[in-house]
């Protein structure tokens, strides 16, 4: 056991650190308050190479670990949840299992353009009656010659709009369950794919996220990804590293919410000294700081246990149920620390803790995860 | 980075493991009854060498790594938690030697308890001062080669058993309250003046004695004096940050022992005609506390890996994992014996037992509040 990260993963948070001080911090407000999809710092991110980080250097990207990941994730959800989860859904889901399960062919077709960032990417799994229950989606994929025709749709798309790379389930086998899921990659531009208006939200204003229509929609069948029926597998692997993402979103997010209540607390003077002088100010930072430790090690682990080849799925469900519980918790203790003005949209407090919400229920909500590790914990 | 257990802490943990399921678990049971210091069972950790474990090889130890030392103690606290208290106060008497002790105290005092033939005992607490460590009222004044030590020391692990103890005492002629005239001492039971008082009778950890002691005209030579005078209270404290991933790895040890013991009850109970483990009610339960067990081991691992590293933080470290893992050992043997029900609540099962040997953990080695202001200080000063 040695928990020193390597100096490839130093220099990555180096890296992203860097970028989120200087380009996300600035911009993380008027992101939230005017609902504007932050085009360019997905730009700037994808020229420090950031968006390629998962994706084999033979394809054009970084080819670095998933501890790397998670910290470049973390790095920007401390200051804008909105923009992390734009890259976390691109560099995990929405590129992965092309990596994962691409051919030769399909990778070079697609992972050079992913990893630049020339293209962003989206992953469509759920349906409005298919959520946790996502083998019982009824997108349907219809075989015809040399290309499958998709017809349905998907709900609570992030990136939606602004993709121009889907990876999309549907069935091949209507009312079998998970054994007809299969998965699509879809070009943006498709034109039997329609997106919906961005819906209002409570949070991750900068997000887009929104419906999917298919209609008719013609896919060329050598953008399948792997074997027909192999879709729910491939889609439930790529939801284990994603959960390794929204851990590391809501440890930056919990982060964040914690160092500023910290500068806050030892600023506000109240009774004639700095309420960081007071004992229930300092047991609520003492709390904060060990559940964002506590968080981030799992995510770590979780991520560490995935580059070793080992399994990973109970450790990414626990550290996805802990990190974004704890980030709830962390956020609405830190906006109390601001009292009056923690309420206020003026400051961050009130945006993380709209954000943190979001992180509880997507990628599985925390209910799901419950489930997972119950199953594991009890042994299938 | 890595989170894998190297090959040593993995031969340690199946050798630990192996050993307690076989040896410690079906004792756990009558040691709580009787309440009785299980000789036994420490004579067995010292024929395989468990208790020298927190030793390095130059002083008749084997390891001397925090990881390893975790691993150990949260194989033993899966069974039986008292039992795990025999590693962690020869751990814990013994690192003031290990930190502080001259190349030749290290020489005398720490191969014999490596060995196991003699026991260890940390003695800090007072009745009038326990949080407030500095506040220490036992004397040791200095009578050219000696020092003599008057006073009183209570809640003491093992204090009635060690063979040598480290004992904190003002030194200073004046006896001001500062924790700048604070001095250690290498105590050792056969002095004329030690006496044991009586053996408190506890909650939980009843194989474990607490005793207090009595220091009555003791002379102890100046050579057993550990560092500079006045530095005591500073490698009290030292001590602690070191010793404090010890308490994390038993709560955790013992978290893990009552999840399993629930897991494996609600597979086996059935109501309403099928097992409980199908309500979502019991799994969901099941999921936080292994949850919750998941961080812990984080946290623990992560502190002795940061004292392994020799990290400068480890004051924080160390309490984060304190906290969270009794806090969490705590919640956990709660839900334990939920789960189990009404036989969770009967001395026939281990539930109970767990649950009472849970507390202590959230009160010794400073209690839970103390680690939050540790915490506290630690992330408030971080920006000066």
């Amino acid at each position: 056991m040695n928990l020193a990260l390597t100096t490839e993963q130093e220099e990555v948070r180096r890296l992203a650190r860097d970028f989120a001080e200087r380009e996300v911090k600035p911009r993380a407000e008027a992101i939230d308050h005017q609902v504007e999809f932050p085009r360019d710092l997905v730009n700037k991110a994808s020229e420090l190479g950031l968006l390629g980080l998962l994706v084999p250097e033979a394809h054009g990207g970084a080819g670095l670990d998933h501890v790397s990941f998670a910290i470049f994730i973390e790095e920007v959800a401390r200051f804008s949840a909105s923009t992390a989860v734009i890259v976390d859904v691109h560099t995990s889901v929405g590129t992965e299992p092309i990596v994962l399960f691409g051919t030769d062919d399909q990778k070079r077709r697609w992972l050079p353009d992913l990893a630049n960032g020339k293209k962003l990417a989206a992953f469509a799994l759920t349906e409005p009656e298919a959520g946790s229950d996502a083998a019982h989606l009824k997108t349907t994929a219809k075989r015809d010659g040399d290309h499958y025709v998709l017809n349905g749709s998907k709900i609570f798309i992030t990136n939606a709009g602004e993709a121009e790379s889907y990876i999309v389930m549907a069935t091949v086998k209507p009312g079998s369950g998970a054994e007809g899921v299969t998965a699509f990659v879809v070009a943006g531009d498709n034109p039997g794919l329609k997106v919906g208006p961005p819906f209002t939200k409570m949070g991750l204003n900068g997000s887009a996220i929104a419906e999917l229509f298919f209609d008719g929609c013609e896919v060329p069948a050598e953008d399948r990804l792997g074997a027909e029926g192999e879709g729910f597998r491939i889609a439930m692997r790529a939801l284990d590293s994603g959960r390794i993402g929204i851990s590391a979103q809501a440890v930056g997010l919990a982060q964040g919410a914690l160092d500023d209540a910290i500068a806050y607390a030892r600023d506000r003077k109240q009774f004639g000294k700095p309420i960081a002088d007071l004992q229930t100010i300092q047991n609520k930072v003492a709390d904060m700081a060990v559940k964002v430790r506590a968080a981030r090690w799992m995510t770590w682990n979780a991520a560490s246990r995935c580059d070793a080849g080992l399994p990973f799925t109970k450790e990414a469900a626990m550290a996805k149920l802990f990190a974004t519980d704890s980030a709830m918790e962390v956020t609405l203790d830190a906006l109390q620390v601001f009292g009056g003005y923690g309420y206020l949209e003026d400051y961050p407090m009130a945006r993380r803790v709209r954000d943190a919400k979001a992180c509880q229920i997507y990628e599985g909500t925390n209910q799901i995860q419950r489930v997972v590790i119950a199953r594991e914990v009890l042994g299938g | 980075m890595d989170f894998q257990l190297n090959d040593e802490q993995r031969q340690v943990q199946a050798m630990v493991h192996d050993l307690c399921l076989e040896r410690v678990a079906p004792r756990a049971a009558q040691i709580d009854a009787s309440g009785e210091f299980p000789w036994d069972i420490k004579a067995l950790f010292a024929a395989h060498d468990i208790l020298a474990i927190p030793f390095t090889a130059e002083y008749g130890g084997v390891s001397g790594s925090a990881v390893t030392l975790i691993v150990a103690t949260e194989e033993i606290s899966k069974y039986c938690v008292t039992s795990s208290l025999i590693l962690g106060v020869q751990s814990l008497g013994s690192l003031p030697i290990r930190l502080a002790g001259s190349d030749a105290q290290k020489r005398q005092y720490l191969p014999p308890l490596a060995k196991g033939d003699r026991l260890a005992a940390y003695a800090l607490t007072e009745p009038g001062s326990g949080s407030d460590a500095g506040g220490m009222q036992t004397r040791a004044l200095r009578h050219g080669d000696t020092y003599v030590i008057n006073g009183s020391k209570t809640f003491i692990t093992a204090g009635s058993v060690a063979d040598t103890i480290v004992v904190f005492a003002r030194s200073d002629q004046d006896g001001g309250a500062s924790t700048r005239n604070i001095s250690a001492f290498i105590v050792e039971k056969d002095m004329p003046g030690f006496r044991v008082g009586k053996l408190e009778k506890k909650l939980g950890i009843r194989g474990s004695p607490t005793a207090q002691l009595f220091f009555e005209d003791l002379a102890v030579p100046a050579g057993n004096r550990l560092g500079a005078e006045g530095e005591g209270f500073k490698l009290a404290m030292r001590v602690l940050d070191h010793s404090r991933p010890g308490i994390a790895a038993q709560a955790l040890g013992l978290a893990e022992g009552a999840l399993d013991l629930a897991c494996r009850y609600a597979k086996e109970r059935h109501q309403f005609g099928k097992s409980i483990t199908e309500f979502q009610g019991v799994q969901f339960m099941l999921a936080d506390m292994a949850t919750q067990i998941e961080a812990a081991r984080a946290l623990t691992y992560a502190s002795g890996d940061a004292i392994d590293r020799e990290l400068p933080e480890i004051n924080v470290s160390s309490a984060m994992a304190k906290v969270f893992a009794s806090d969490t050992a705590m919640r956990v043997t709660t839900d334990a014996v939920q789960i189990l029900g009404g036989y969770g609540y009967l001395r026939d099962f281990p539930a109970e037992r767990m649950m009472r040997d849970a507390k202590i953990t959230q009160i010794y080695e400073g209690t839970n509040e103390i680690q939050r202001l540790v915490i506290a200080r630690g992330m408030l000063k971080e920006r000066d």
